[in-house]
């Protein structure tokens, strides 16, 4: 798009990350998802009179976890504060989030942007807060509320406006997402609803520093409709300003279905929230103790853990990058290759047979049916000789298939490879006796022939002869023959 | 007004029933027959008559088994703001007509533990806004000493229902000055402890960083004992005070000689001169009996009220933000769009001084004016604090009256609430900064109306405080 030439996208972004904690954040309900709507309710975040909250120590650790996974500056000192607006599915009337002191604040997130170079995203904060419930049109009964959401706890991760494009967005986000589940605090789960992304957009003339008008994006519910709304948002701006019309400040809904972003109506939009320090709540003081505690408990981050797959194991990069893609898998990979001692093979096998697989079937790892200590020895057979890896392969197969481990079906289906020198010499020269024909092309010099009893040896043994034997002795007995008769 | 009951305080009470002198259940007919008598006092919103009996039949067994609470067989009434669970707690509001509670809460939990016997809820001020217990969405109270008077407010039921010798003690709560100035208005003692003393869990929020429940009593014993059995740390009020609670009513005396200050800036035109007269007369006394008597600034107090309500409508606008009617509570019957229902069921529901508090919450609020007026005066806040901290540096207790006049007549200031707010004058201090404040009745005026005094200490010095009154009501002969 020559457009681009001439005009810079400029866009910051908001996301909203669901805590795994057990209980919500103020009160005792558990925090998981339940399709019975109105089930993990009680007097608090229901928003009954005379209730106060309590604050879930957890969500405080697990967002000061995200807060130092991205560079930030981790306020000792933290306050919440009331959001103040009125929505069904809001109890209380207000939102318990924090405003002017949050958190965590003043980090940034690597990626590469479109260039392929290493760009760095401002986090400008992040801040805990309450989710709210969920209204139900379709209920059968006119609009109702579900409660179950109301008080899990939220992170809300704000970007700097430092990012360029449509992909680097989606870039980000991903590594976001990447992060909070190495970390093990948010499930990342867009669809779900549980991983949550707002946008910020505005262009500008290439090489100016001043920012236009922004709108903000919402609801755009998975990666791709993040990427397809912003490009879109992009392009209408440009267009605005190409005819000479201003881009008016506001919030947009994308509409996945149409590919459109269409205005909210304009009462929605105008929010005062007046804002003030929730007096139920002590401020949030994290001392040197409690943090060094929550660094100590930090597992490692993807770009470490790329880091170590490269040295200790001697990976490419490549393959690293995609072992440590999701943490899942990089736990799979490592439990597979601490047996081993060939890690290039274990990491061809994950990213070949196991990636391929997860892939075809749409499964995550952890619902893969193939254990990493039973795939371990299955690697093991191959390499201590006993099968080889095309019999490796069908025997994965089954596995997958039956649930059985590797020894359980090579010894039911007899796949142990023949690396008898002997039988498999008994059987080269039963073969060769039995074709003269390709014995004498073979001796006349058509080297090709080999191959052909290469295959018939494998045939003969239902493609148990150890190929490297095969090989071998084929060669030796072959070259003997051509030597006789000369 | 007959005297009664015939005990001075609850030491005396388990006493009478330890030694059978004193029939639990017949006491507690004899309350309810009070209540029924003085219906018109429209003290109680509801009274738990059956249930009461079958409870005095229970604790009574248990103190003659030798089992019974600390506050085993005493009578007392809770305001309306208090939850309850499975008893109506409208807090005085339309909007929470026949609400349910689903909770307990602490305050009033402790004292059940205790084998406390709840008698009723008592009518107050929606949403404990008000100073004169007119403002209840369930009809006025009047004043027992002179039912052409207000009881005061907001805990105007409480102080009326002890006053009347309608239940041994009350809960109350105080926001401002709503335990303080009733208990004045009535003739009897009223208790404010220190912000974060007594765990909020329960209490329908009117100002988060202000309200405070209390006790309400005819004696000195039962307020030092009540606020001994509620106070103390609560996992669900995570700013009560993780503090050890003293036991207040083991010992009231002391034979301390402490310093006692008396506010120049809280003597001003519009105190009743009987009032001042008596603060005079205590001064003496107090000189007399070897006390050092001496002068402090309050510098930020004329600006007391001003902050006071800029705060306290702002917290409030957004506490009473769930009464919407979507979830519980009243809801219009006419029809619309969401935005009507909020619209049309807060219009209906809340009354106009609720209303009133609400819109100017909104404002102080909203964007462009925080700082000119919700900031502005939590600086004012701090300052306030500032000034007792500096008082307290050169004396143990402040002495003040609690109000600036005795109980005025009914409807003398409801069309005037800039009047209405002024009566709070000497009772917000303590709310702002956060300090315990105890009313004490000290006599009457030309016509017959109570005077009551405010002590003020340090934060966590109630014990000082209940000693202090205790010496003055045993001593003092005005």
């Amino acid at each position: 798009m020559t457009d681009y030439l001439i005009y810079e996208p400029v866009i910051g972004l908001e996301v909203h990350a669901q805590l795994l904690t057990n209980s919500k954040i103020f009160c005792s309900c558990p925090a998981e998802f339940s399709v019975e709507p109105n089930v993990h309710v009680c007097p608090v975040c229901l928003g009954h009179p005379g209730v106060l909250p309590v604050l879930n120590k957890k969500a405080v650790e697990f967002a000061v976890m995200m807060g130092l996974a991205t560079n930030c500056k981790i306020n000792q000192y933290s306050v919440f504060a009331r959001k103040n607006y009125f929505y069904p599915d809001l109890p209380k009337g207000y939102q318990v989030s924090q405003y002017d002191k949050p958190l965590c604040s003043g980090g940034y997130f690597k990626i590469l942007n479109s260039e392929g170079k290493e760009s760095r995203i401002g986090v400008t904060r992040i801040h805990l807060e309450e989710d709210a419930g969920k209204l139900i049109h379709d209920s059968g009964f006119g609009s109702s509320v579900d409660v179950n959401r109301c008080g899990t706890p939220l992170i809300e991760i704000v970007s700097e406006p430092d990012i360029r494009s449509a992909e680097e967005a989606v870039r980000y986000l991903n590594g976001l997402r990447q992060v909070l589940q190495y970390l093990g605090i948010c499930d990342g789960n867009m669809e779900e609803g549980s991983f949550r992304c707002d946008a910020n957009v505005s262009v500008r003339l290439q090489g100016t520093q001043e920012l236009g008008t922004k709108t903000e994006l919402k609801n755009m519910n998975s990666f791709r409709n993040v990427e397809k709304a912003i490009k879109y948002e992009i392009g209408r701006q440009i267009e605005l300003i190409g005819e000479g019309k201003p881009v008016i400040q506001q919030t947009l809904l994308w509409d996945p279905d149409e590919e459109l972003a269409l205005p909210m109506r304009g009462k929605e939009d105008a929010h005062d929230y007046r804002y003030f320090p929730e007096p139920d709540l002590m401020p949030v003081t994290i001392t040197d103790e409690w943090l060094n505690e929550i660094k100590f408990q930090l597992p490692e981050l993807p770009e470490t853990r790329k880091s170590r797959f490269i040295e200790n194991y001697g990976l490419p990069v490549y393959d690293s990058e995609v072992l440590t893609s999701s943490k899942e898998i990089a736990d799979y990979f490592e439990e597979l290759a601490s047996n081993l001692s060939d890690y290039k093979m274990a990491s061809n096998w994950v990213m070949v047979e196991v990636l391929g697989k997860i892939n075809e079937l749409k499964l995550s790892i952890n619902q893969f049916p193939v254990p990493a200590v039973n795939l371990s020895r299955l690697l093991y057979l191959i390499i201590d000789g006993t099968v080889s890896n095309k019999i490796a392969k069908e025997v994965f197969t089954e596995m997958m298939a039956s649930g059985a481990d590797a020894d359980e079906i090579i010894n039911k289906k007899n796949l142990i490879q023949i690396s008898d020198a002997g039988q498999i010499q008994t059987i080269i020269e039963n073969i060769v006796r039995a074709h003269p024909g390709q014995i004498k092309e073979y001796i006349e010099g058509k080297e090709k022939v080999f191959g052909f009893f290469v295959g018939k040896v494998m045939k003969e043994t239902g493609g148990k002869a150890n190929p490297k034997i095969v090989n071998d002795l084929l060669l030796k007995y072959l070259l003997k023959l051509r030597t006789q008769s000369e | 007004m007959n005297p009664f009951p015939h005990y001075s305080s609850h030491k005396e009470k388990l006493k009478l029933l330890s030694s059978g002198s004193l029939n639990l259940e017949e006491n507690v007919r004899q309350f309810i027959g009070r209540i029924e008598q003085n219906i018109h006092l429209n003290c109680y919103l509801q009274v738990y008559k059956e249930e009461a009996i079958a409870r005095a039949q229970e604790i009574s067994n248990k103190i003659t088994n030798g089992t019974g609470g600390k506050a085993a067989g005493m009578v007392v009434a809770i305001k309306d703001v208090l939850s309850i669970k499975d008893k109506v707690t409208s807090s005085g509001s339309k909007i929470l007509s026949g609400f349910l509670p689903l909770y307990t809460a602490t305050a009033v939990q402790r004292l059940i533990d205790e084998d406390a016997i709840i008698i009723g809820k008592t009518n107050c001020d929606e949403f404990a806004m008000g100073s004169s217990n007119e403002n209840s969405a369930f009809g006025k109270v009047l004043n027992p000493v002179d039912e052409s008077c207000v009881p005061g407010g907001s805990s105007g039921g409480s102080a009326a229902a002890v006053t009347a010798g309608l239940c041994d003690a009350a809960l109350g709560t105080d926001t401002g000055g709503s335990i303080r100035q009733p208990a004045a208005f009535c003739g009897i003692f009223g208790l404010k402890p220190t912000y974060s003393r007594v765990s909020r869990y329960g209490l329908t929020a009117f100002a988060s960083s202000f309200d405070t429940i209390g006790p309400m009593t005819n004696n000195l014993y039962d307020l030092a004992l009540i606020l001994e059995l509620i106070a103390g740390t609560d996992e669900r009020d995570a700013s009560s005070a993780p503090l050890p609670v003293p036991r207040y009513s083991v010992n009231l005396t002391s034979e301390e000689k402490l310093t006692i200050a008396i506010p120049r800036e809280y003597f001003t035109a519009g105190l009743q001169s009987e009032i001042r007269d008596k603060v005079e007369e205590l001064k003496s006394f107090l000189s007399v009996q070897g006390y050092d008597v001496i002068d402090v600034d309050l510098p930020m107090t004329e600006y007391a009220i001003a902050a006071y309500y800029v705060l306290i409508t702002a917290e409030a606008s957004s506490n009473l933000a769930r009464y919407d009617g979507a979830r519980y509570g009243f809801r219009t019957a006419t029809s619309g769009n969401i935005s009507d229902m909020y619209t049309q069921s807060r219009t209906e529901g809340l009354g106009k001084e609720v209303k009133r508090r609400i819109v100017l919450g909104t404002y102080v609020l909203s964007s462009g004016y925080y700082d000119a007026y919700y900031a502005k005066a939590q600086k004012i806040r701090r300052l306030i604090k500032e000034d007792f901290d500096k008082a307290f540096q050169k004396a143990d207790i402040i002495l003040t009256p609690t109000t600036p006049t005795t109980a005025f007549k009914l409807g003398e200031k409801s069309d005037n609430p800039l009047e209405m707010y002024l009566s709070d004058i000497y009772t917000t201090g303590a709310n702002l900064a956060g300090i315990p404040g105890i009313s004490i009745p000290l006599g009457k005026d030309s016509r017959g109306l109570p005077i009551g005094i405010q002590f003020l200490t340090k934060q966590f010095n109630e014990e000082n405080l209940l000693k202090f009154s205790n010496f003055v009501v045993q001593n003092f002969k005005s």
